[in-house]
């Protein structure tokens, strides 16, 4: 992404690498420290200077991955922190009240105790960031979860296609906020983007945010539907400057999901963003990642891209589900030097 | 540190690649390494041995053998020895032991990866991903070739033994880049590896011992300085191919002046690396990692001097700052570092040695703050700022991670900006309008040219220079070219010294008893005739002795006009093809009109059976250069990933012709017509036999619409001129077609700016058949091949 104008300053791009310091160093990562993005008024000409060169941009996902690797003690350290980043995630038509409870219950627990003996980690009480739901089931959730320090998100207006009609979406996400989430994860109108109608696209996020209130806002862009790495970016900057907490690539229904290159290029509109406004914006890959590995090299990809800071959960989360299960085993060969299975693990 | 501190720290932590196997083969070789000479390990004579290091730490990794002059000999002798079994093998043969070579590779691909990382100190991931993956694409890549080579390059034949020489930053690389064609193309072959990193080398004497290939074919031998003179000065060496420093280059060029040695040279380079304010500059950060922070920066094509269009270069500086802070230097071994260790003490010191030579000529030094190794030989990525053209570090290879920015305001600036430099291998472009990108991609001086990307390799693409980067190409059918050449070259009659007597009738020329009108011939310069500098002419004089007139006797300030006009004249290249063969047209037709006058005067020197033939053969020879000026295009690449590449046939620019003396006509059209059909401007020196053509040849091409200066002659002593031309550092290829002592001089003195020489190393074409007088050999010396890379997708 080029910034062409009111590229003076020199220190916030430095920065960049090295943002303030904002309770990073707390092990528990908890609502508290959420922050929200004030945003700032439409700047087209932002929109206009972006430029993505996608075979660039796929050649430094390529390399990236080979580039940075983390081993034995540092990899289960990235791991259990890919799991405090997680939004535990059940989206299904066929969600039940019971299935929400035991997704909580894992969300409370991820880990078996004896891995957590094992580790030694009882000090850092691993838990995930959060439990990601219908709106159905966002009092089941926050009800289990009281006490946790673990957030419920909700999904909200029309997702995951976000066209039913903007009074209904605007009610869905007050009544989920009522209702007690303390995320929504709202989906945008994709047609905005391709119309290139930022002003609408500015409008409607922003409908949203007020509408959300104090609840922390993640706007999914549905980068699959997008189609460009240029058009993802775009719709990344108005989304932030419309005051999104949180940019998130997909709802996971979308026939492709999170692929790092569309993390690469969020990731940079981020730290664009942070450059001209010095807020901090979030950032939530989700769908299709289901390996610890992957969980990995996007942890690797937020490092170097954004930096140390945006390893936490205020700033950073997957939207998974089956992640979690993968790197329980990987902790259990680190502990144990033995492969394991899946049966071995209880299941969210 | 518990596993907790490591949670909240969030770094990265060590992640070392295994070099016990590598190590282990070490031992097995009791650290103890002797020359591959006729498919067994032959101890060096006398028993000198030097040792190979782990640039990362100093260790000793193994004792190396000093090849003696006795040492390369016998390995040239089981290379002369090898030659004839291994080019009776049918092509498909040698395509087998080729594929076999790339499988072995890739079964052995991470041992031959750690002995790489461990001998010259680049990170695992390069050896592992780059390095390696690319040695086995390059053996597959050339098993196809010497499949296909009747079919492909029918005429053509293998050139015998080829010694090899190549350089440290990419050791196993660059053996596949000179084995695989030389091999392919039916070569038997000597290499010495550089003394800094030979490992690579003697690990892959022993793949071919492993696949069973016939034993003298290739031939490994370890050494420093000392023993690649040995090899170049080897009378038995048909053809050198070397990587490696402009310097040791031209030493090698004079040395093998006076030889029939065929030449290919890989050398340095400074390319450009030109960020548009349209680029994605994020992106473009991301090749300077891969172009300048690659192999720590000792790359020949490393993106070494940063162009920043204006508008854009603060922002760009702060971001490059930005992630030097991210770059990890460290063991090359972990597979988590980005920059490895620098290759040598020597090395670390010219980098070091240069940076404060930048720094004390006004150069700001961006540095990041992490601290290196306490060990090894390392030196952190680095930015200077505030420099110009004029700076040293500007003009000079540093070849280290040292990143030279300086800033352009047009697109013309940027240009010429990239071009102001001696080299000429390779640039980066990187703009999102195609327009822009293209057009600066065509107009760098450079024989790669990547757009919106850097440092791409594939077997199939072309890869070497312009200018004092070298000349020859590796990969790609161009690659292939160097490896062979003509079969009825080498036996060709040596050129006679001058043309024989005949006593042929002459056609009455005039009117007997009253004298003609005199006719004053002149130079040829810039389109208009001129008057020689020196104010003297030359008598020219038939076959029987008598005097046929008077031509002029240019010296060196006629050659430097000619230069200068040939120069001016460089517009001729972008003549669209079509025009190009309009005006060829037109000078076949003007020829053809003065066929009988032209035919007469040059009887009374050639004799009248030859004359016909020669003016009627260049009439049909400017018929054919004007066919293929439209014809005798590039190609278009498909490497792996999804991207373009053009491999574009441009001028090679302003060339010197010395003309042979057996056809005086025909020998200067048979090579002056091919060099300006492909966009060429040439400064010709007639032979002195007959130099009274060019007052002919001025009149047709004057009316020919030819612009001025495409073609300037220059008549005098040839071998007086010979100096001149060959020293000029504005003349970029020289063509001689003398005897043998001019073909060496002009190879000798050529050093100066390394223009491409082109000779008949003594020998006679016989420029009266088609085989041998014209077609693809002449137009493959008139071009050179740019590969302009172009990845796509949105």
């Amino acid at each position: 992404m080029a910034v062409r104008q009111n590229a003076t300053r020199d220190e916030a791009l430095s920065v960049a690498s090295k943002p303030p310091q904002k309770e990073s160093s707390s092990v528990h990562h908890t609502n508290n420290s959420l922050i929200p993005n004030k945003g700032m008024p439409l700047n087209l000409d932002l929109i206009d200077e972006i430029e993505i060169n996608t075979s660039a941009v796929e050649r430094r996902a390529a390399s990236l991955v080979t580039r940075r690797t983390v081993k034995k003690e540092w990899q289960a350290a990235w791991l259990l922190r890919a799991i405090t980043c997680m939004d535990l995630t059940t989206l299904s038509g066929d969600d039940t009240h019971e299935r929400v409870l035991r997704l909580c219950a894992k969300a409370r627990r991820p880990l078996q105790q004896h891995l957590v003996d094992q580790l030694g980690i009882k000090e850092l009480d691993i838990k995930v960031a959060a439990v990601c739901v219908y709106h159905n089931f966002v009092e089941t959730a926050v009800t289990a979860l009281e006490g946790t320090g673990i957030n419920v998100a909700a999904v909200s207006t029309g997702f995951p296609a976000g066209l039913s009609p903007l009074a209904e979406r605007v009610g869905e996400v007050r009544r989920s906020v009522e209702a007690g989430a303390q995320e929504i994860d709202i989906v945008i109108t994709r047609a905005h983007v391709f119309g290139g109608e930022w002003q609408a696209l500015y409008d409607e996020v922003a409908t949203f945010k007020e509408a959300c209130g104090k609840a922390h806002m993640k706007a999914i862009l549905g980068t699959g539907d997008l189609l460009t790495l240029r058009n993802v970016a775009r719709a990344s900057v108005v989304a932030m400057m419309a005051g999104s907490d949180f940019i998130k690539t997909s709802t996971g229904k979308e026939t492709v999901n999170a692929t790092l290159p569309v993390g690469i290029v969020m990731a940079r509109a981020i730290r664009e963003y942070f450059r001209h406004t010095g807020m901090m914006v979030g950032f939530k890959p989700a769908g299709g990642i289901r390996t610890a590995k992957q969980s990995l090299e996007w942890l690797a990809m937020m490092k170097e891209e954004l930096g140390t800071p945006w390893l936490n959960a205020d700033l950073f989360r997957f939207g998974a589900s089956g992640m979690l299960a993968d790197i329980e085993r990987q902790l259990e060969h680190f502990a144990t030097g033995r492969y394991s299975a899946d049966y071995r693990h209880p299941i969210a | 540190m518990s596993i907790a501190q490591r949670f909240v720290s969030m770094e990265y932590g060590p992640a070392p690649e295994d070099p016990k196997e590598a190590l282990t083969w070490l031992d097995a070789h009791k650290r103890k390494f002797s020359h591959f000479i006729n498919g067994e390990w032959q101890s060096p004579q006398p028993a000198e041995y030097f040792d190979s290091n782990d640039p990362s730490n100093g260790e000793l990794l193994a004792k190396i053998a000093q090849g003696s002059a006795a040492d390369v000999d016998a390995a040239v002798k089981a290379a002369r020895a090898a030659l004839p079994a291994w080019q009776k093998l049918t092509p498909h043969i040698r395509a087998r032991y080729l594929y076999a070579i790339a499988r072995q590779v890739q079964k052995h691909s991470r041992r031959l990866a750690v002995l790489e990382t461990i001998d010259n100190g680049k990170p695992i991931r390069e050896s592992r991903d780059i390095d390696i993956p690319l040695v086995a694409r390059h053996f597959y890549h050339h098993a196809g070739w010497a499949q296909v080579l009747d079919q492909e390059f029918h005429g053509y034949t293998a050139c015998g033994v080829v010694g090899q020489i190549i350089p440290w930053n990419f050791p196993m690389l660059m053996l596949a880049w000179k084995i695989a064609p030389a091999l392919a193309a039916g070569n038997t072959v000597v290499l010495k590896p550089a003394e800094f990193t030979p490992i690579t080398a003697l690990a892959f004497a022993e793949i071919c011992q492993e696949i069973g290939l016939p034993k003298g074919v290739v031939n490994i031998i370890t050494g420093d300085g000392r023993t690649g003179e040995a090899l170049v000065k080897h009378p038995e060496v048909d053809k050198i191919a070397f990587t490696g420093s402009t310097e040791v280059g031209r030493a090698i060029r004079k040395a093998t002046a006076d030889s029939p040695k065929k030449l290919s040279l890989e050398l340095g380079g400074k390319s450009p690396f030109v960020i548009f304010d349209d680029a994605d500059l994020d992106s473009a950060v991301e090749g300077l990692v891969d172009g300048i922070w690659f192999n720590q920066g000792q790359v020949c094509c490393a993106g070494s001097r940063l162009l920043m269009q204006e508008s854009i270069a603060e922002a760009l500086v702060a971001k490059i700052r930005a992630r030097m802070e991210n770059l990890r230097v460290g063991s090359p071994l972990d597979k988590a570092i980005d920059i490895g260790a620098i290759v040598a003490p020597v090395q670390l010191d010219r980098i070091k040695r240069l940076v404060e030579q930048g720094v004390s000529e006004g150069a700001t030094c961006s540095q990041p703050s992490y601290a290196l190794p306490a060990k090894g030989l390392y030196f952190p990525p680095t930015l200077l700022t505030n420099v110009h053209p004029s700076s040293t570090v500007a003009q000079e290879e540093i070849f280290g991670p040292v990143l030279a920015a300086m800033t352009f305001r047009t697109l013309k600036e940027a240009v010429e900006l990239a071009n102001n430099t001696a080299y000429g291998l390779a640039a980066s472009v990187w703009s999102e309008n195609i327009n822009v990108a293209l057009q600066v991609a065509a107009q760098i001086k450079a024989g790669v040219v990547w757009v919106n990307s850097t440092n791409m390799f594939d077997a199939a693409c072309g890869f070497g220079g312009y200018r004092e980067s070298g000349y020859g190409r590796e990969g790609g059918r161009e690659g292939m070219l160097e490896y062979l050449q003509p079969a009825w070259f080498k036996d060709a009659p040596k050129v006679k010294p001058s043309p024989a007597a005949k006593n042929d009738e002459l056609p009455a020329d005039g009117n007997e008893g009253e004298p003609s009108i005199d006719r004053t011939v002149k130079l040829y310069i810039g389109g208009k005739q001129a008057r020689p500098d020196s104010g003297y002419s030359m008598a020219v004089r038939a076959a029987d002795g008598t005097l046929l007139g008077e031509a002029p006797l240019g010296n060196r300030k006629d050659i430097r006009n000619a230069v200068e006009a040939a120069r001016k004249a460089e517009g001729w290249a972008k003549t669209a093809a079509h025009g190009k063969a309009q005006v060829l047209y037109y000078i076949a037709e003007n020829l053809s009109q003065r066929r009988d006058e032209i035919t007469s005067r040059l009887a009374r020197v050639v004799g009248a059976k030859q004359a016909v033939a020669e003016v009627d053969l260049s009439i049909q020879r400017v018929f054919s250069y004007a066919a293929w000026a439209d014809k005798f295009d590039g190609r278009v690449h498909n490497p792996p990933g999804r991207n373009v590449t053009l491999a574009m046939h441009e001028a090679i620019g302003t060339i010197a012709i010395l003309c042979p003396t057996e056809a005086p006509l025909l020998g200067f059209i048979s090579l002056a017509l091919p060099a300006i059909a492909m966009g060429n401007t040439i400064v010709a020196v007639p032979s002195e036999a007959y130099p009274l053509i060019v007052g002919d040849l001025y009149q047709v091409f004057d009316t020919s619409d030819l612009p001025g200066g495409v073609v300037n002659i220059v008549t005098g002593r040839p071998t007086e001129l010979l100096k001149t031309l060959a020293e000029h550092d504005d003349i970029d290829a020289i063509w001689c077609f003398r005897d043998e002592a001019a073909s060496a001089q002009v190879k000798a003195l050529s050093i100066g700016n390394l223009k491409q020489v082109w000779t008949n190393d003594g020998r006679a074409f016989d420029w009266f058949t088609t085989a041998q007088g014209e077609g693809h050999l002449f137009l493959e010396h008139a071009i050179q091949v740019k590969n302009i890379w172009v990845p796509y997708g949105e």
